[in-house]
């Protein structure tokens, strides 16, 4: 199976501070690789680099082949204009922590914006397209209605199926359920685990560990801006070779 | 601090604790008389306020000096109803031409280019640390500083010229000055509501793949509107009592055709009492369209 | 947040491999960063143009500069710029003295206290302050004499109104009753800003209702009072140059008075100006240390 992503040697800093030091990765097709890791390490800053949110300072990332956020001719990396960076990020879905919905759109109106204005669908098809979509998600009949009056769980949901509108072939999740009261993580996790079980290639930046054991294809954990150990669930979460894996699982386990 | 509430009611007569409300009357002791706090310093107060709104009312309504006919005959007269809509016209205009400069200044402000930057700070300061009427004055006389405007090439021969006297009437100067002064304050109007437009929208928004100007026009303009249409609808209302200043040098706005009369009949109070009228009649009115408009951006959010 | 929004900061990546499908080869590549020709082109505009400006500043017979030093420090204006302050102070003095009494009164629980407040905020922010001006200037032609006595009874003594107020005195109360409505809002909505449970915790304490609002709701109510307090008072004082239709020696009026004289316009309108430019620079700064000092123990 082909590398959906790769991740060379990035380096980011902020400031003084350097977030990333040195991380290699690679995500294969259809799978689903979740990161673990303790505040601070670098996870969320990592998933951000990979749909070019944030500029690596050094490295690079490929997505389905490309760099992101370059183009190569030669052996010179051109940086890429904003314009030609918003269209490969339609085919990288990315899901906020706090769902970061358009308070001012309804939730079609929400769902259709993307697939109308970057993708220039026609009205009809991406309307037709976003209630397939809310279907999808269990919030068929909240269309008309405005994100202020959804729970977070809803709006999470909703947040999922705009990424989803631009049929990306990579998701990325960054803590989806973070910001979610208690009870309201389980209808959330239940559409990603359905898409995962679609075979759909995504990374998930997670607390819940659960969820990685029982749809993860790769578990990594990170700290302190390095990858510290990586393999399958069974491996690090029942079985972490390294101290500080060891150390951050009993903390939440 | 409200009143206490009145004491549950004593035990039915039979002794046992009421277990259920007891519907007939007789049951139900009648519960004691609650007399509220007084509050004589209020009352106090209310009556010294009182009184001198009496008198004030009094004297305004007796004093001659009001000339309340004379108010009544001039309201309505043409030269000042022709001076009120210049009044209107002007501050429309300069609404609408202070806020499109001060939005490009807002955006330079927020660019990330130091030139840009600094050359927009700095207009925003001198502009807003100096008072309108001295602009204003400045404008009028620019004449003596460029009897001469030119089109040309920068520090080179120049294709077109015109006298500057010529091009730059009362009115003209006017709707300069106060257009310049009005972009410094929109301008920090626009971008506080830019600024109070989370993150996460424009983050949101890229990695949708949604260009600049959509981002801008569909996303963030929208919900920055809530922070600017409150301070915007101020502006306003603030504009148009400035235009006031324009009498000075001799626009024939409201206040100017009020005081081309009184020049003449000395009945000064009376007019400027007109004037005030009128001032009032429409702020009023803007007021409560502000109310309006202020309602319908927070339509959404107001819906939680 | 940069609304031309190159998305993140940081500099451009250097990558240690090339983008090979199979070789990992070591080498480096040189980075071309992205262009921006409009911006460029809007930067070359603007820079042309302050040079032109720049360039008739210095050119330009019509400024004469040698008059503009003549009389920026000569007496005449000092003088005139101390009026400027003096009405600026005793306006501001009166001005929010009058607000806290409005604002309280419109806080208060008796609706006709309350809606007397809010009429005399209603007229008196509906009215042009040059309107305002004019009218307390003519107030001699309204009240010949203020009496003093039994309200709507016999009087015991009376003053002559233009020797009382003159045009100084009427400047101030101008300036301080069309004041005290906006000074009025500001304050009403500092003491509003402050969190409802502070007074409910304090009531609980049983402090008493006066020290209630001295020392738990006044102090916190000021970082919301001061900074629109403070751009109040450098509106006033630009305010000032109105009243120089009154034929008060405050600045403007000062300047427009020589410049009537010497025929010199522009370069006195440049003294004017600068002063002004000036002091609004200091009023501001020194609105920023009262804030900071107010801000102590705020959350950010």
């Amino acid at each position: 199976m082909s590398a959906m992503v790769e991740i060379r040697s990035v380096r980011k800093s902020f400031g003084s501070h350097e977030v990333l030091r040195g991380i290699d990765l690679e995500v294969r097709t259809g799978e689903v690789t979740v990161v673990l890791g303790p505040s601070g390490s670098g996870k969320s800053t990592l998933l951000r680099t990979v749909n070019h949110l944030e500029k690596v300072d050094s490295g690079r990332i490929t997505v389905d082949g490309r760099l992101v956020g370059y183009r190569r001719s030669g052996d010179k990396l051109y940086e890429l204009r904003e314009r030609e960076v918003l269209r490969r990020r339609t085919q990288i879905g990315f899901v906020f922590q706090n769902f970061h919905l358009f308070p001012h759109l309804t939730v079609l109106e929400n769902i259709t914006e993307a697939p109308i204005s970057a993708l220039k669908r026609p009205r009809a098809e991406a309307v037709a397209a976003a209630h397939a979509l809310l279907e999808r998600v269990g919030l068929a009949e909240k269309a008309g209605a405005y994100p202020g009056h959804l729970s977070g769980g809803q709006q999470q949901r909703v947040a999922i199926a705009r990424a989803l509108a631009l049929e990306p072939k990579l998701l990325l999740f960054d803590e989806p359920t973070s910001a979610l009261d208690p009870e309201l993580v389980g209808e959330v996790l239940d559409v990603i685990k359905d898409l995962a079980r679609q075979g759909t290639t995504m990374i998930v930046v997670t607390h819940e560990i659960g969820f990685a054991r029982e749809v993860a294809d790769t578990v990594v954990f990170m700290d302190e801006g390095v990858v510290v150990e990586q393999g399958p669930p069974a491996e690090v979460l029942d079985r972490p070779r390294q101290e500080r894996t060891r150390a951050f699982l009993s903390k939440v386990l | 601090m409200p009143p206490t509430p009145p004491a549950a009611p004593a035990p039915s007569p039979t002794g046992e604790a009421p277990a259920a409300p007891v519907l007939s009357k007789e049951a139900e002791p009648a519960p004691p008389r609650v007399v509220p706090v007084r509050r004589t310093g209020q009352w106090a107060a209310a009556a010294v306020v009182l009184l001198l709104l009496a008198m004030a009312v009094n004297s305004v309504v007796r004093n001659e000096a009001f000339q309340w006919g004379v108010v009544a005959d001039y309201f309505t007269t043409p030269a000042v109803l022709r001076g009120l809509g210049l009044t209107l016209w002007l501050t429309a205009l300069v609404m609408v031409l202070g806020f499109v400069l001060g939005t490009l200044l807002a955006v330079a402000r927020m660019s990330a280019n130091p030139v840009l930057k600094s050359v927009s700070w700095g207009y925003i300061w001198f502009f807003r640390s100096t008072p309108v009427l001295v602009q204003l004055l400045f404008w009028f006389n620019i004449g003596a500083l460029y009897p001469q405007l030119g089109l040309g090439i920068p520090f080179g021969p120049e294709f077109l010229t015109v006298r500057t006297v010529n091009l730059l009437g009362p009115l003209t100067v006017a709707l300069i000055g106060l257009t310049l002064h009005e972009a410094a304050y929109a301008a920090e109007v626009v971008r506080g509501g830019l600024l109070s437009v989370d993150r996460g929208q424009t983050e949101a928004a890229q990695s949708l793949g949604l260009g600049r100007w959509r981002r801008l026009r569909r996303i963030v303009l929208p919900q920055a509107m809530r922070a600017i249409v409150p301070p915007a609808g101020n502006m306003l209302i603030g504009t148009l009592k400035g235009t006031s200043i324009v009498s000075v040098i001799a626009v024939q706005d409201l206040l100017y055709s009020v005081q081309l009369v009184y020049h003449r009949t000395y009945q000064v109070i009376p007019l400027l009492l007109v004037a005030t009228l009128w001032y009032a009649l429409v702020t009023t009115v803007l007021t409560v369209g502000q109310h309006y408009v202020e309602r319908y951006y927070g339509r959404s959010e107001r819906d939680r | 947040m940069s609304l031309t929004s190159d998305p993140p900061r940081g500099g451009p990546a250097v990558p240690a491999a090339p983008d090979a499908a199979g070789a990992d080869a070591d080498g480096r590549l040189t980075v071309v960063p992205v262009r921006h020709p409009w911006r460029w082109l809007a930067v070359a505009a603007t820079a042309v143009l302050l040079l032109q400006f720049a360039h008739g500043l210095a050119t330009n017979p019509g400024w004469e500069w040698g008059v503009f030093a003549e009389f920026f420090t000569a007496e005449v204006i000092l003088r005139a710029v101390w009026v400027t302050l003096q009405l600026t102070c005793y306006g501001t003095a009166l001005g929010f003295g009058l607000g806290v009494v409005l604002a309280f009164m419109r806080l208060s629980a008796s609706p006709f206290l309350r809606l007397v407040a809010h009429g005399y905020i209603w007229a008196f922010r509906s009215i042009p302050l040059i309107v305002q001006l004019l009218f307390w200037f003519n107030l001699a032609y309204l009240y010949d004499e203020i009496q003093f006595g039994i309200p709507f009874g016999p009087g015991f003594v009376s003053f002559d109104t233009m020797g009382l107020v003159g045009a100084m005195g009427a400047a101030v109360l101008g300036l301080a009753l069309h004041q005290a409505a906006y000074a009025a809002e500001i304050v009403r909505a500092g003491v509003l800003s402050v969190d409802a449970g502070q007074l409910q915790a304090a009531a609980s304490l049983g402090i008493p209702r006066l020290r209630q609002i001295r020392r738990i709701v006044l102090p916190q109510a000021m970082r919301s009072i001061l900074p629109n307090a403070a751009n109040e008072i450098i509106s006033l004082f630009k305010g000032t140059s109105i009243v120089s239709v009154m034929a008060i020696g405050e600045l403007f009026y000062q300047v427009q008075v020589i410049y009537g004289r010497n025929g010199r316009v522009v370069p006195l309108l440049m003294v004017a100006t600068l002063w002004y430019v000036l002091l609004t620079t200091v009023l501001s700064v020194v609105q920023h240390h009262v804030e900071k000092r107010f801000a102590k123990g705020a959350t950010p």
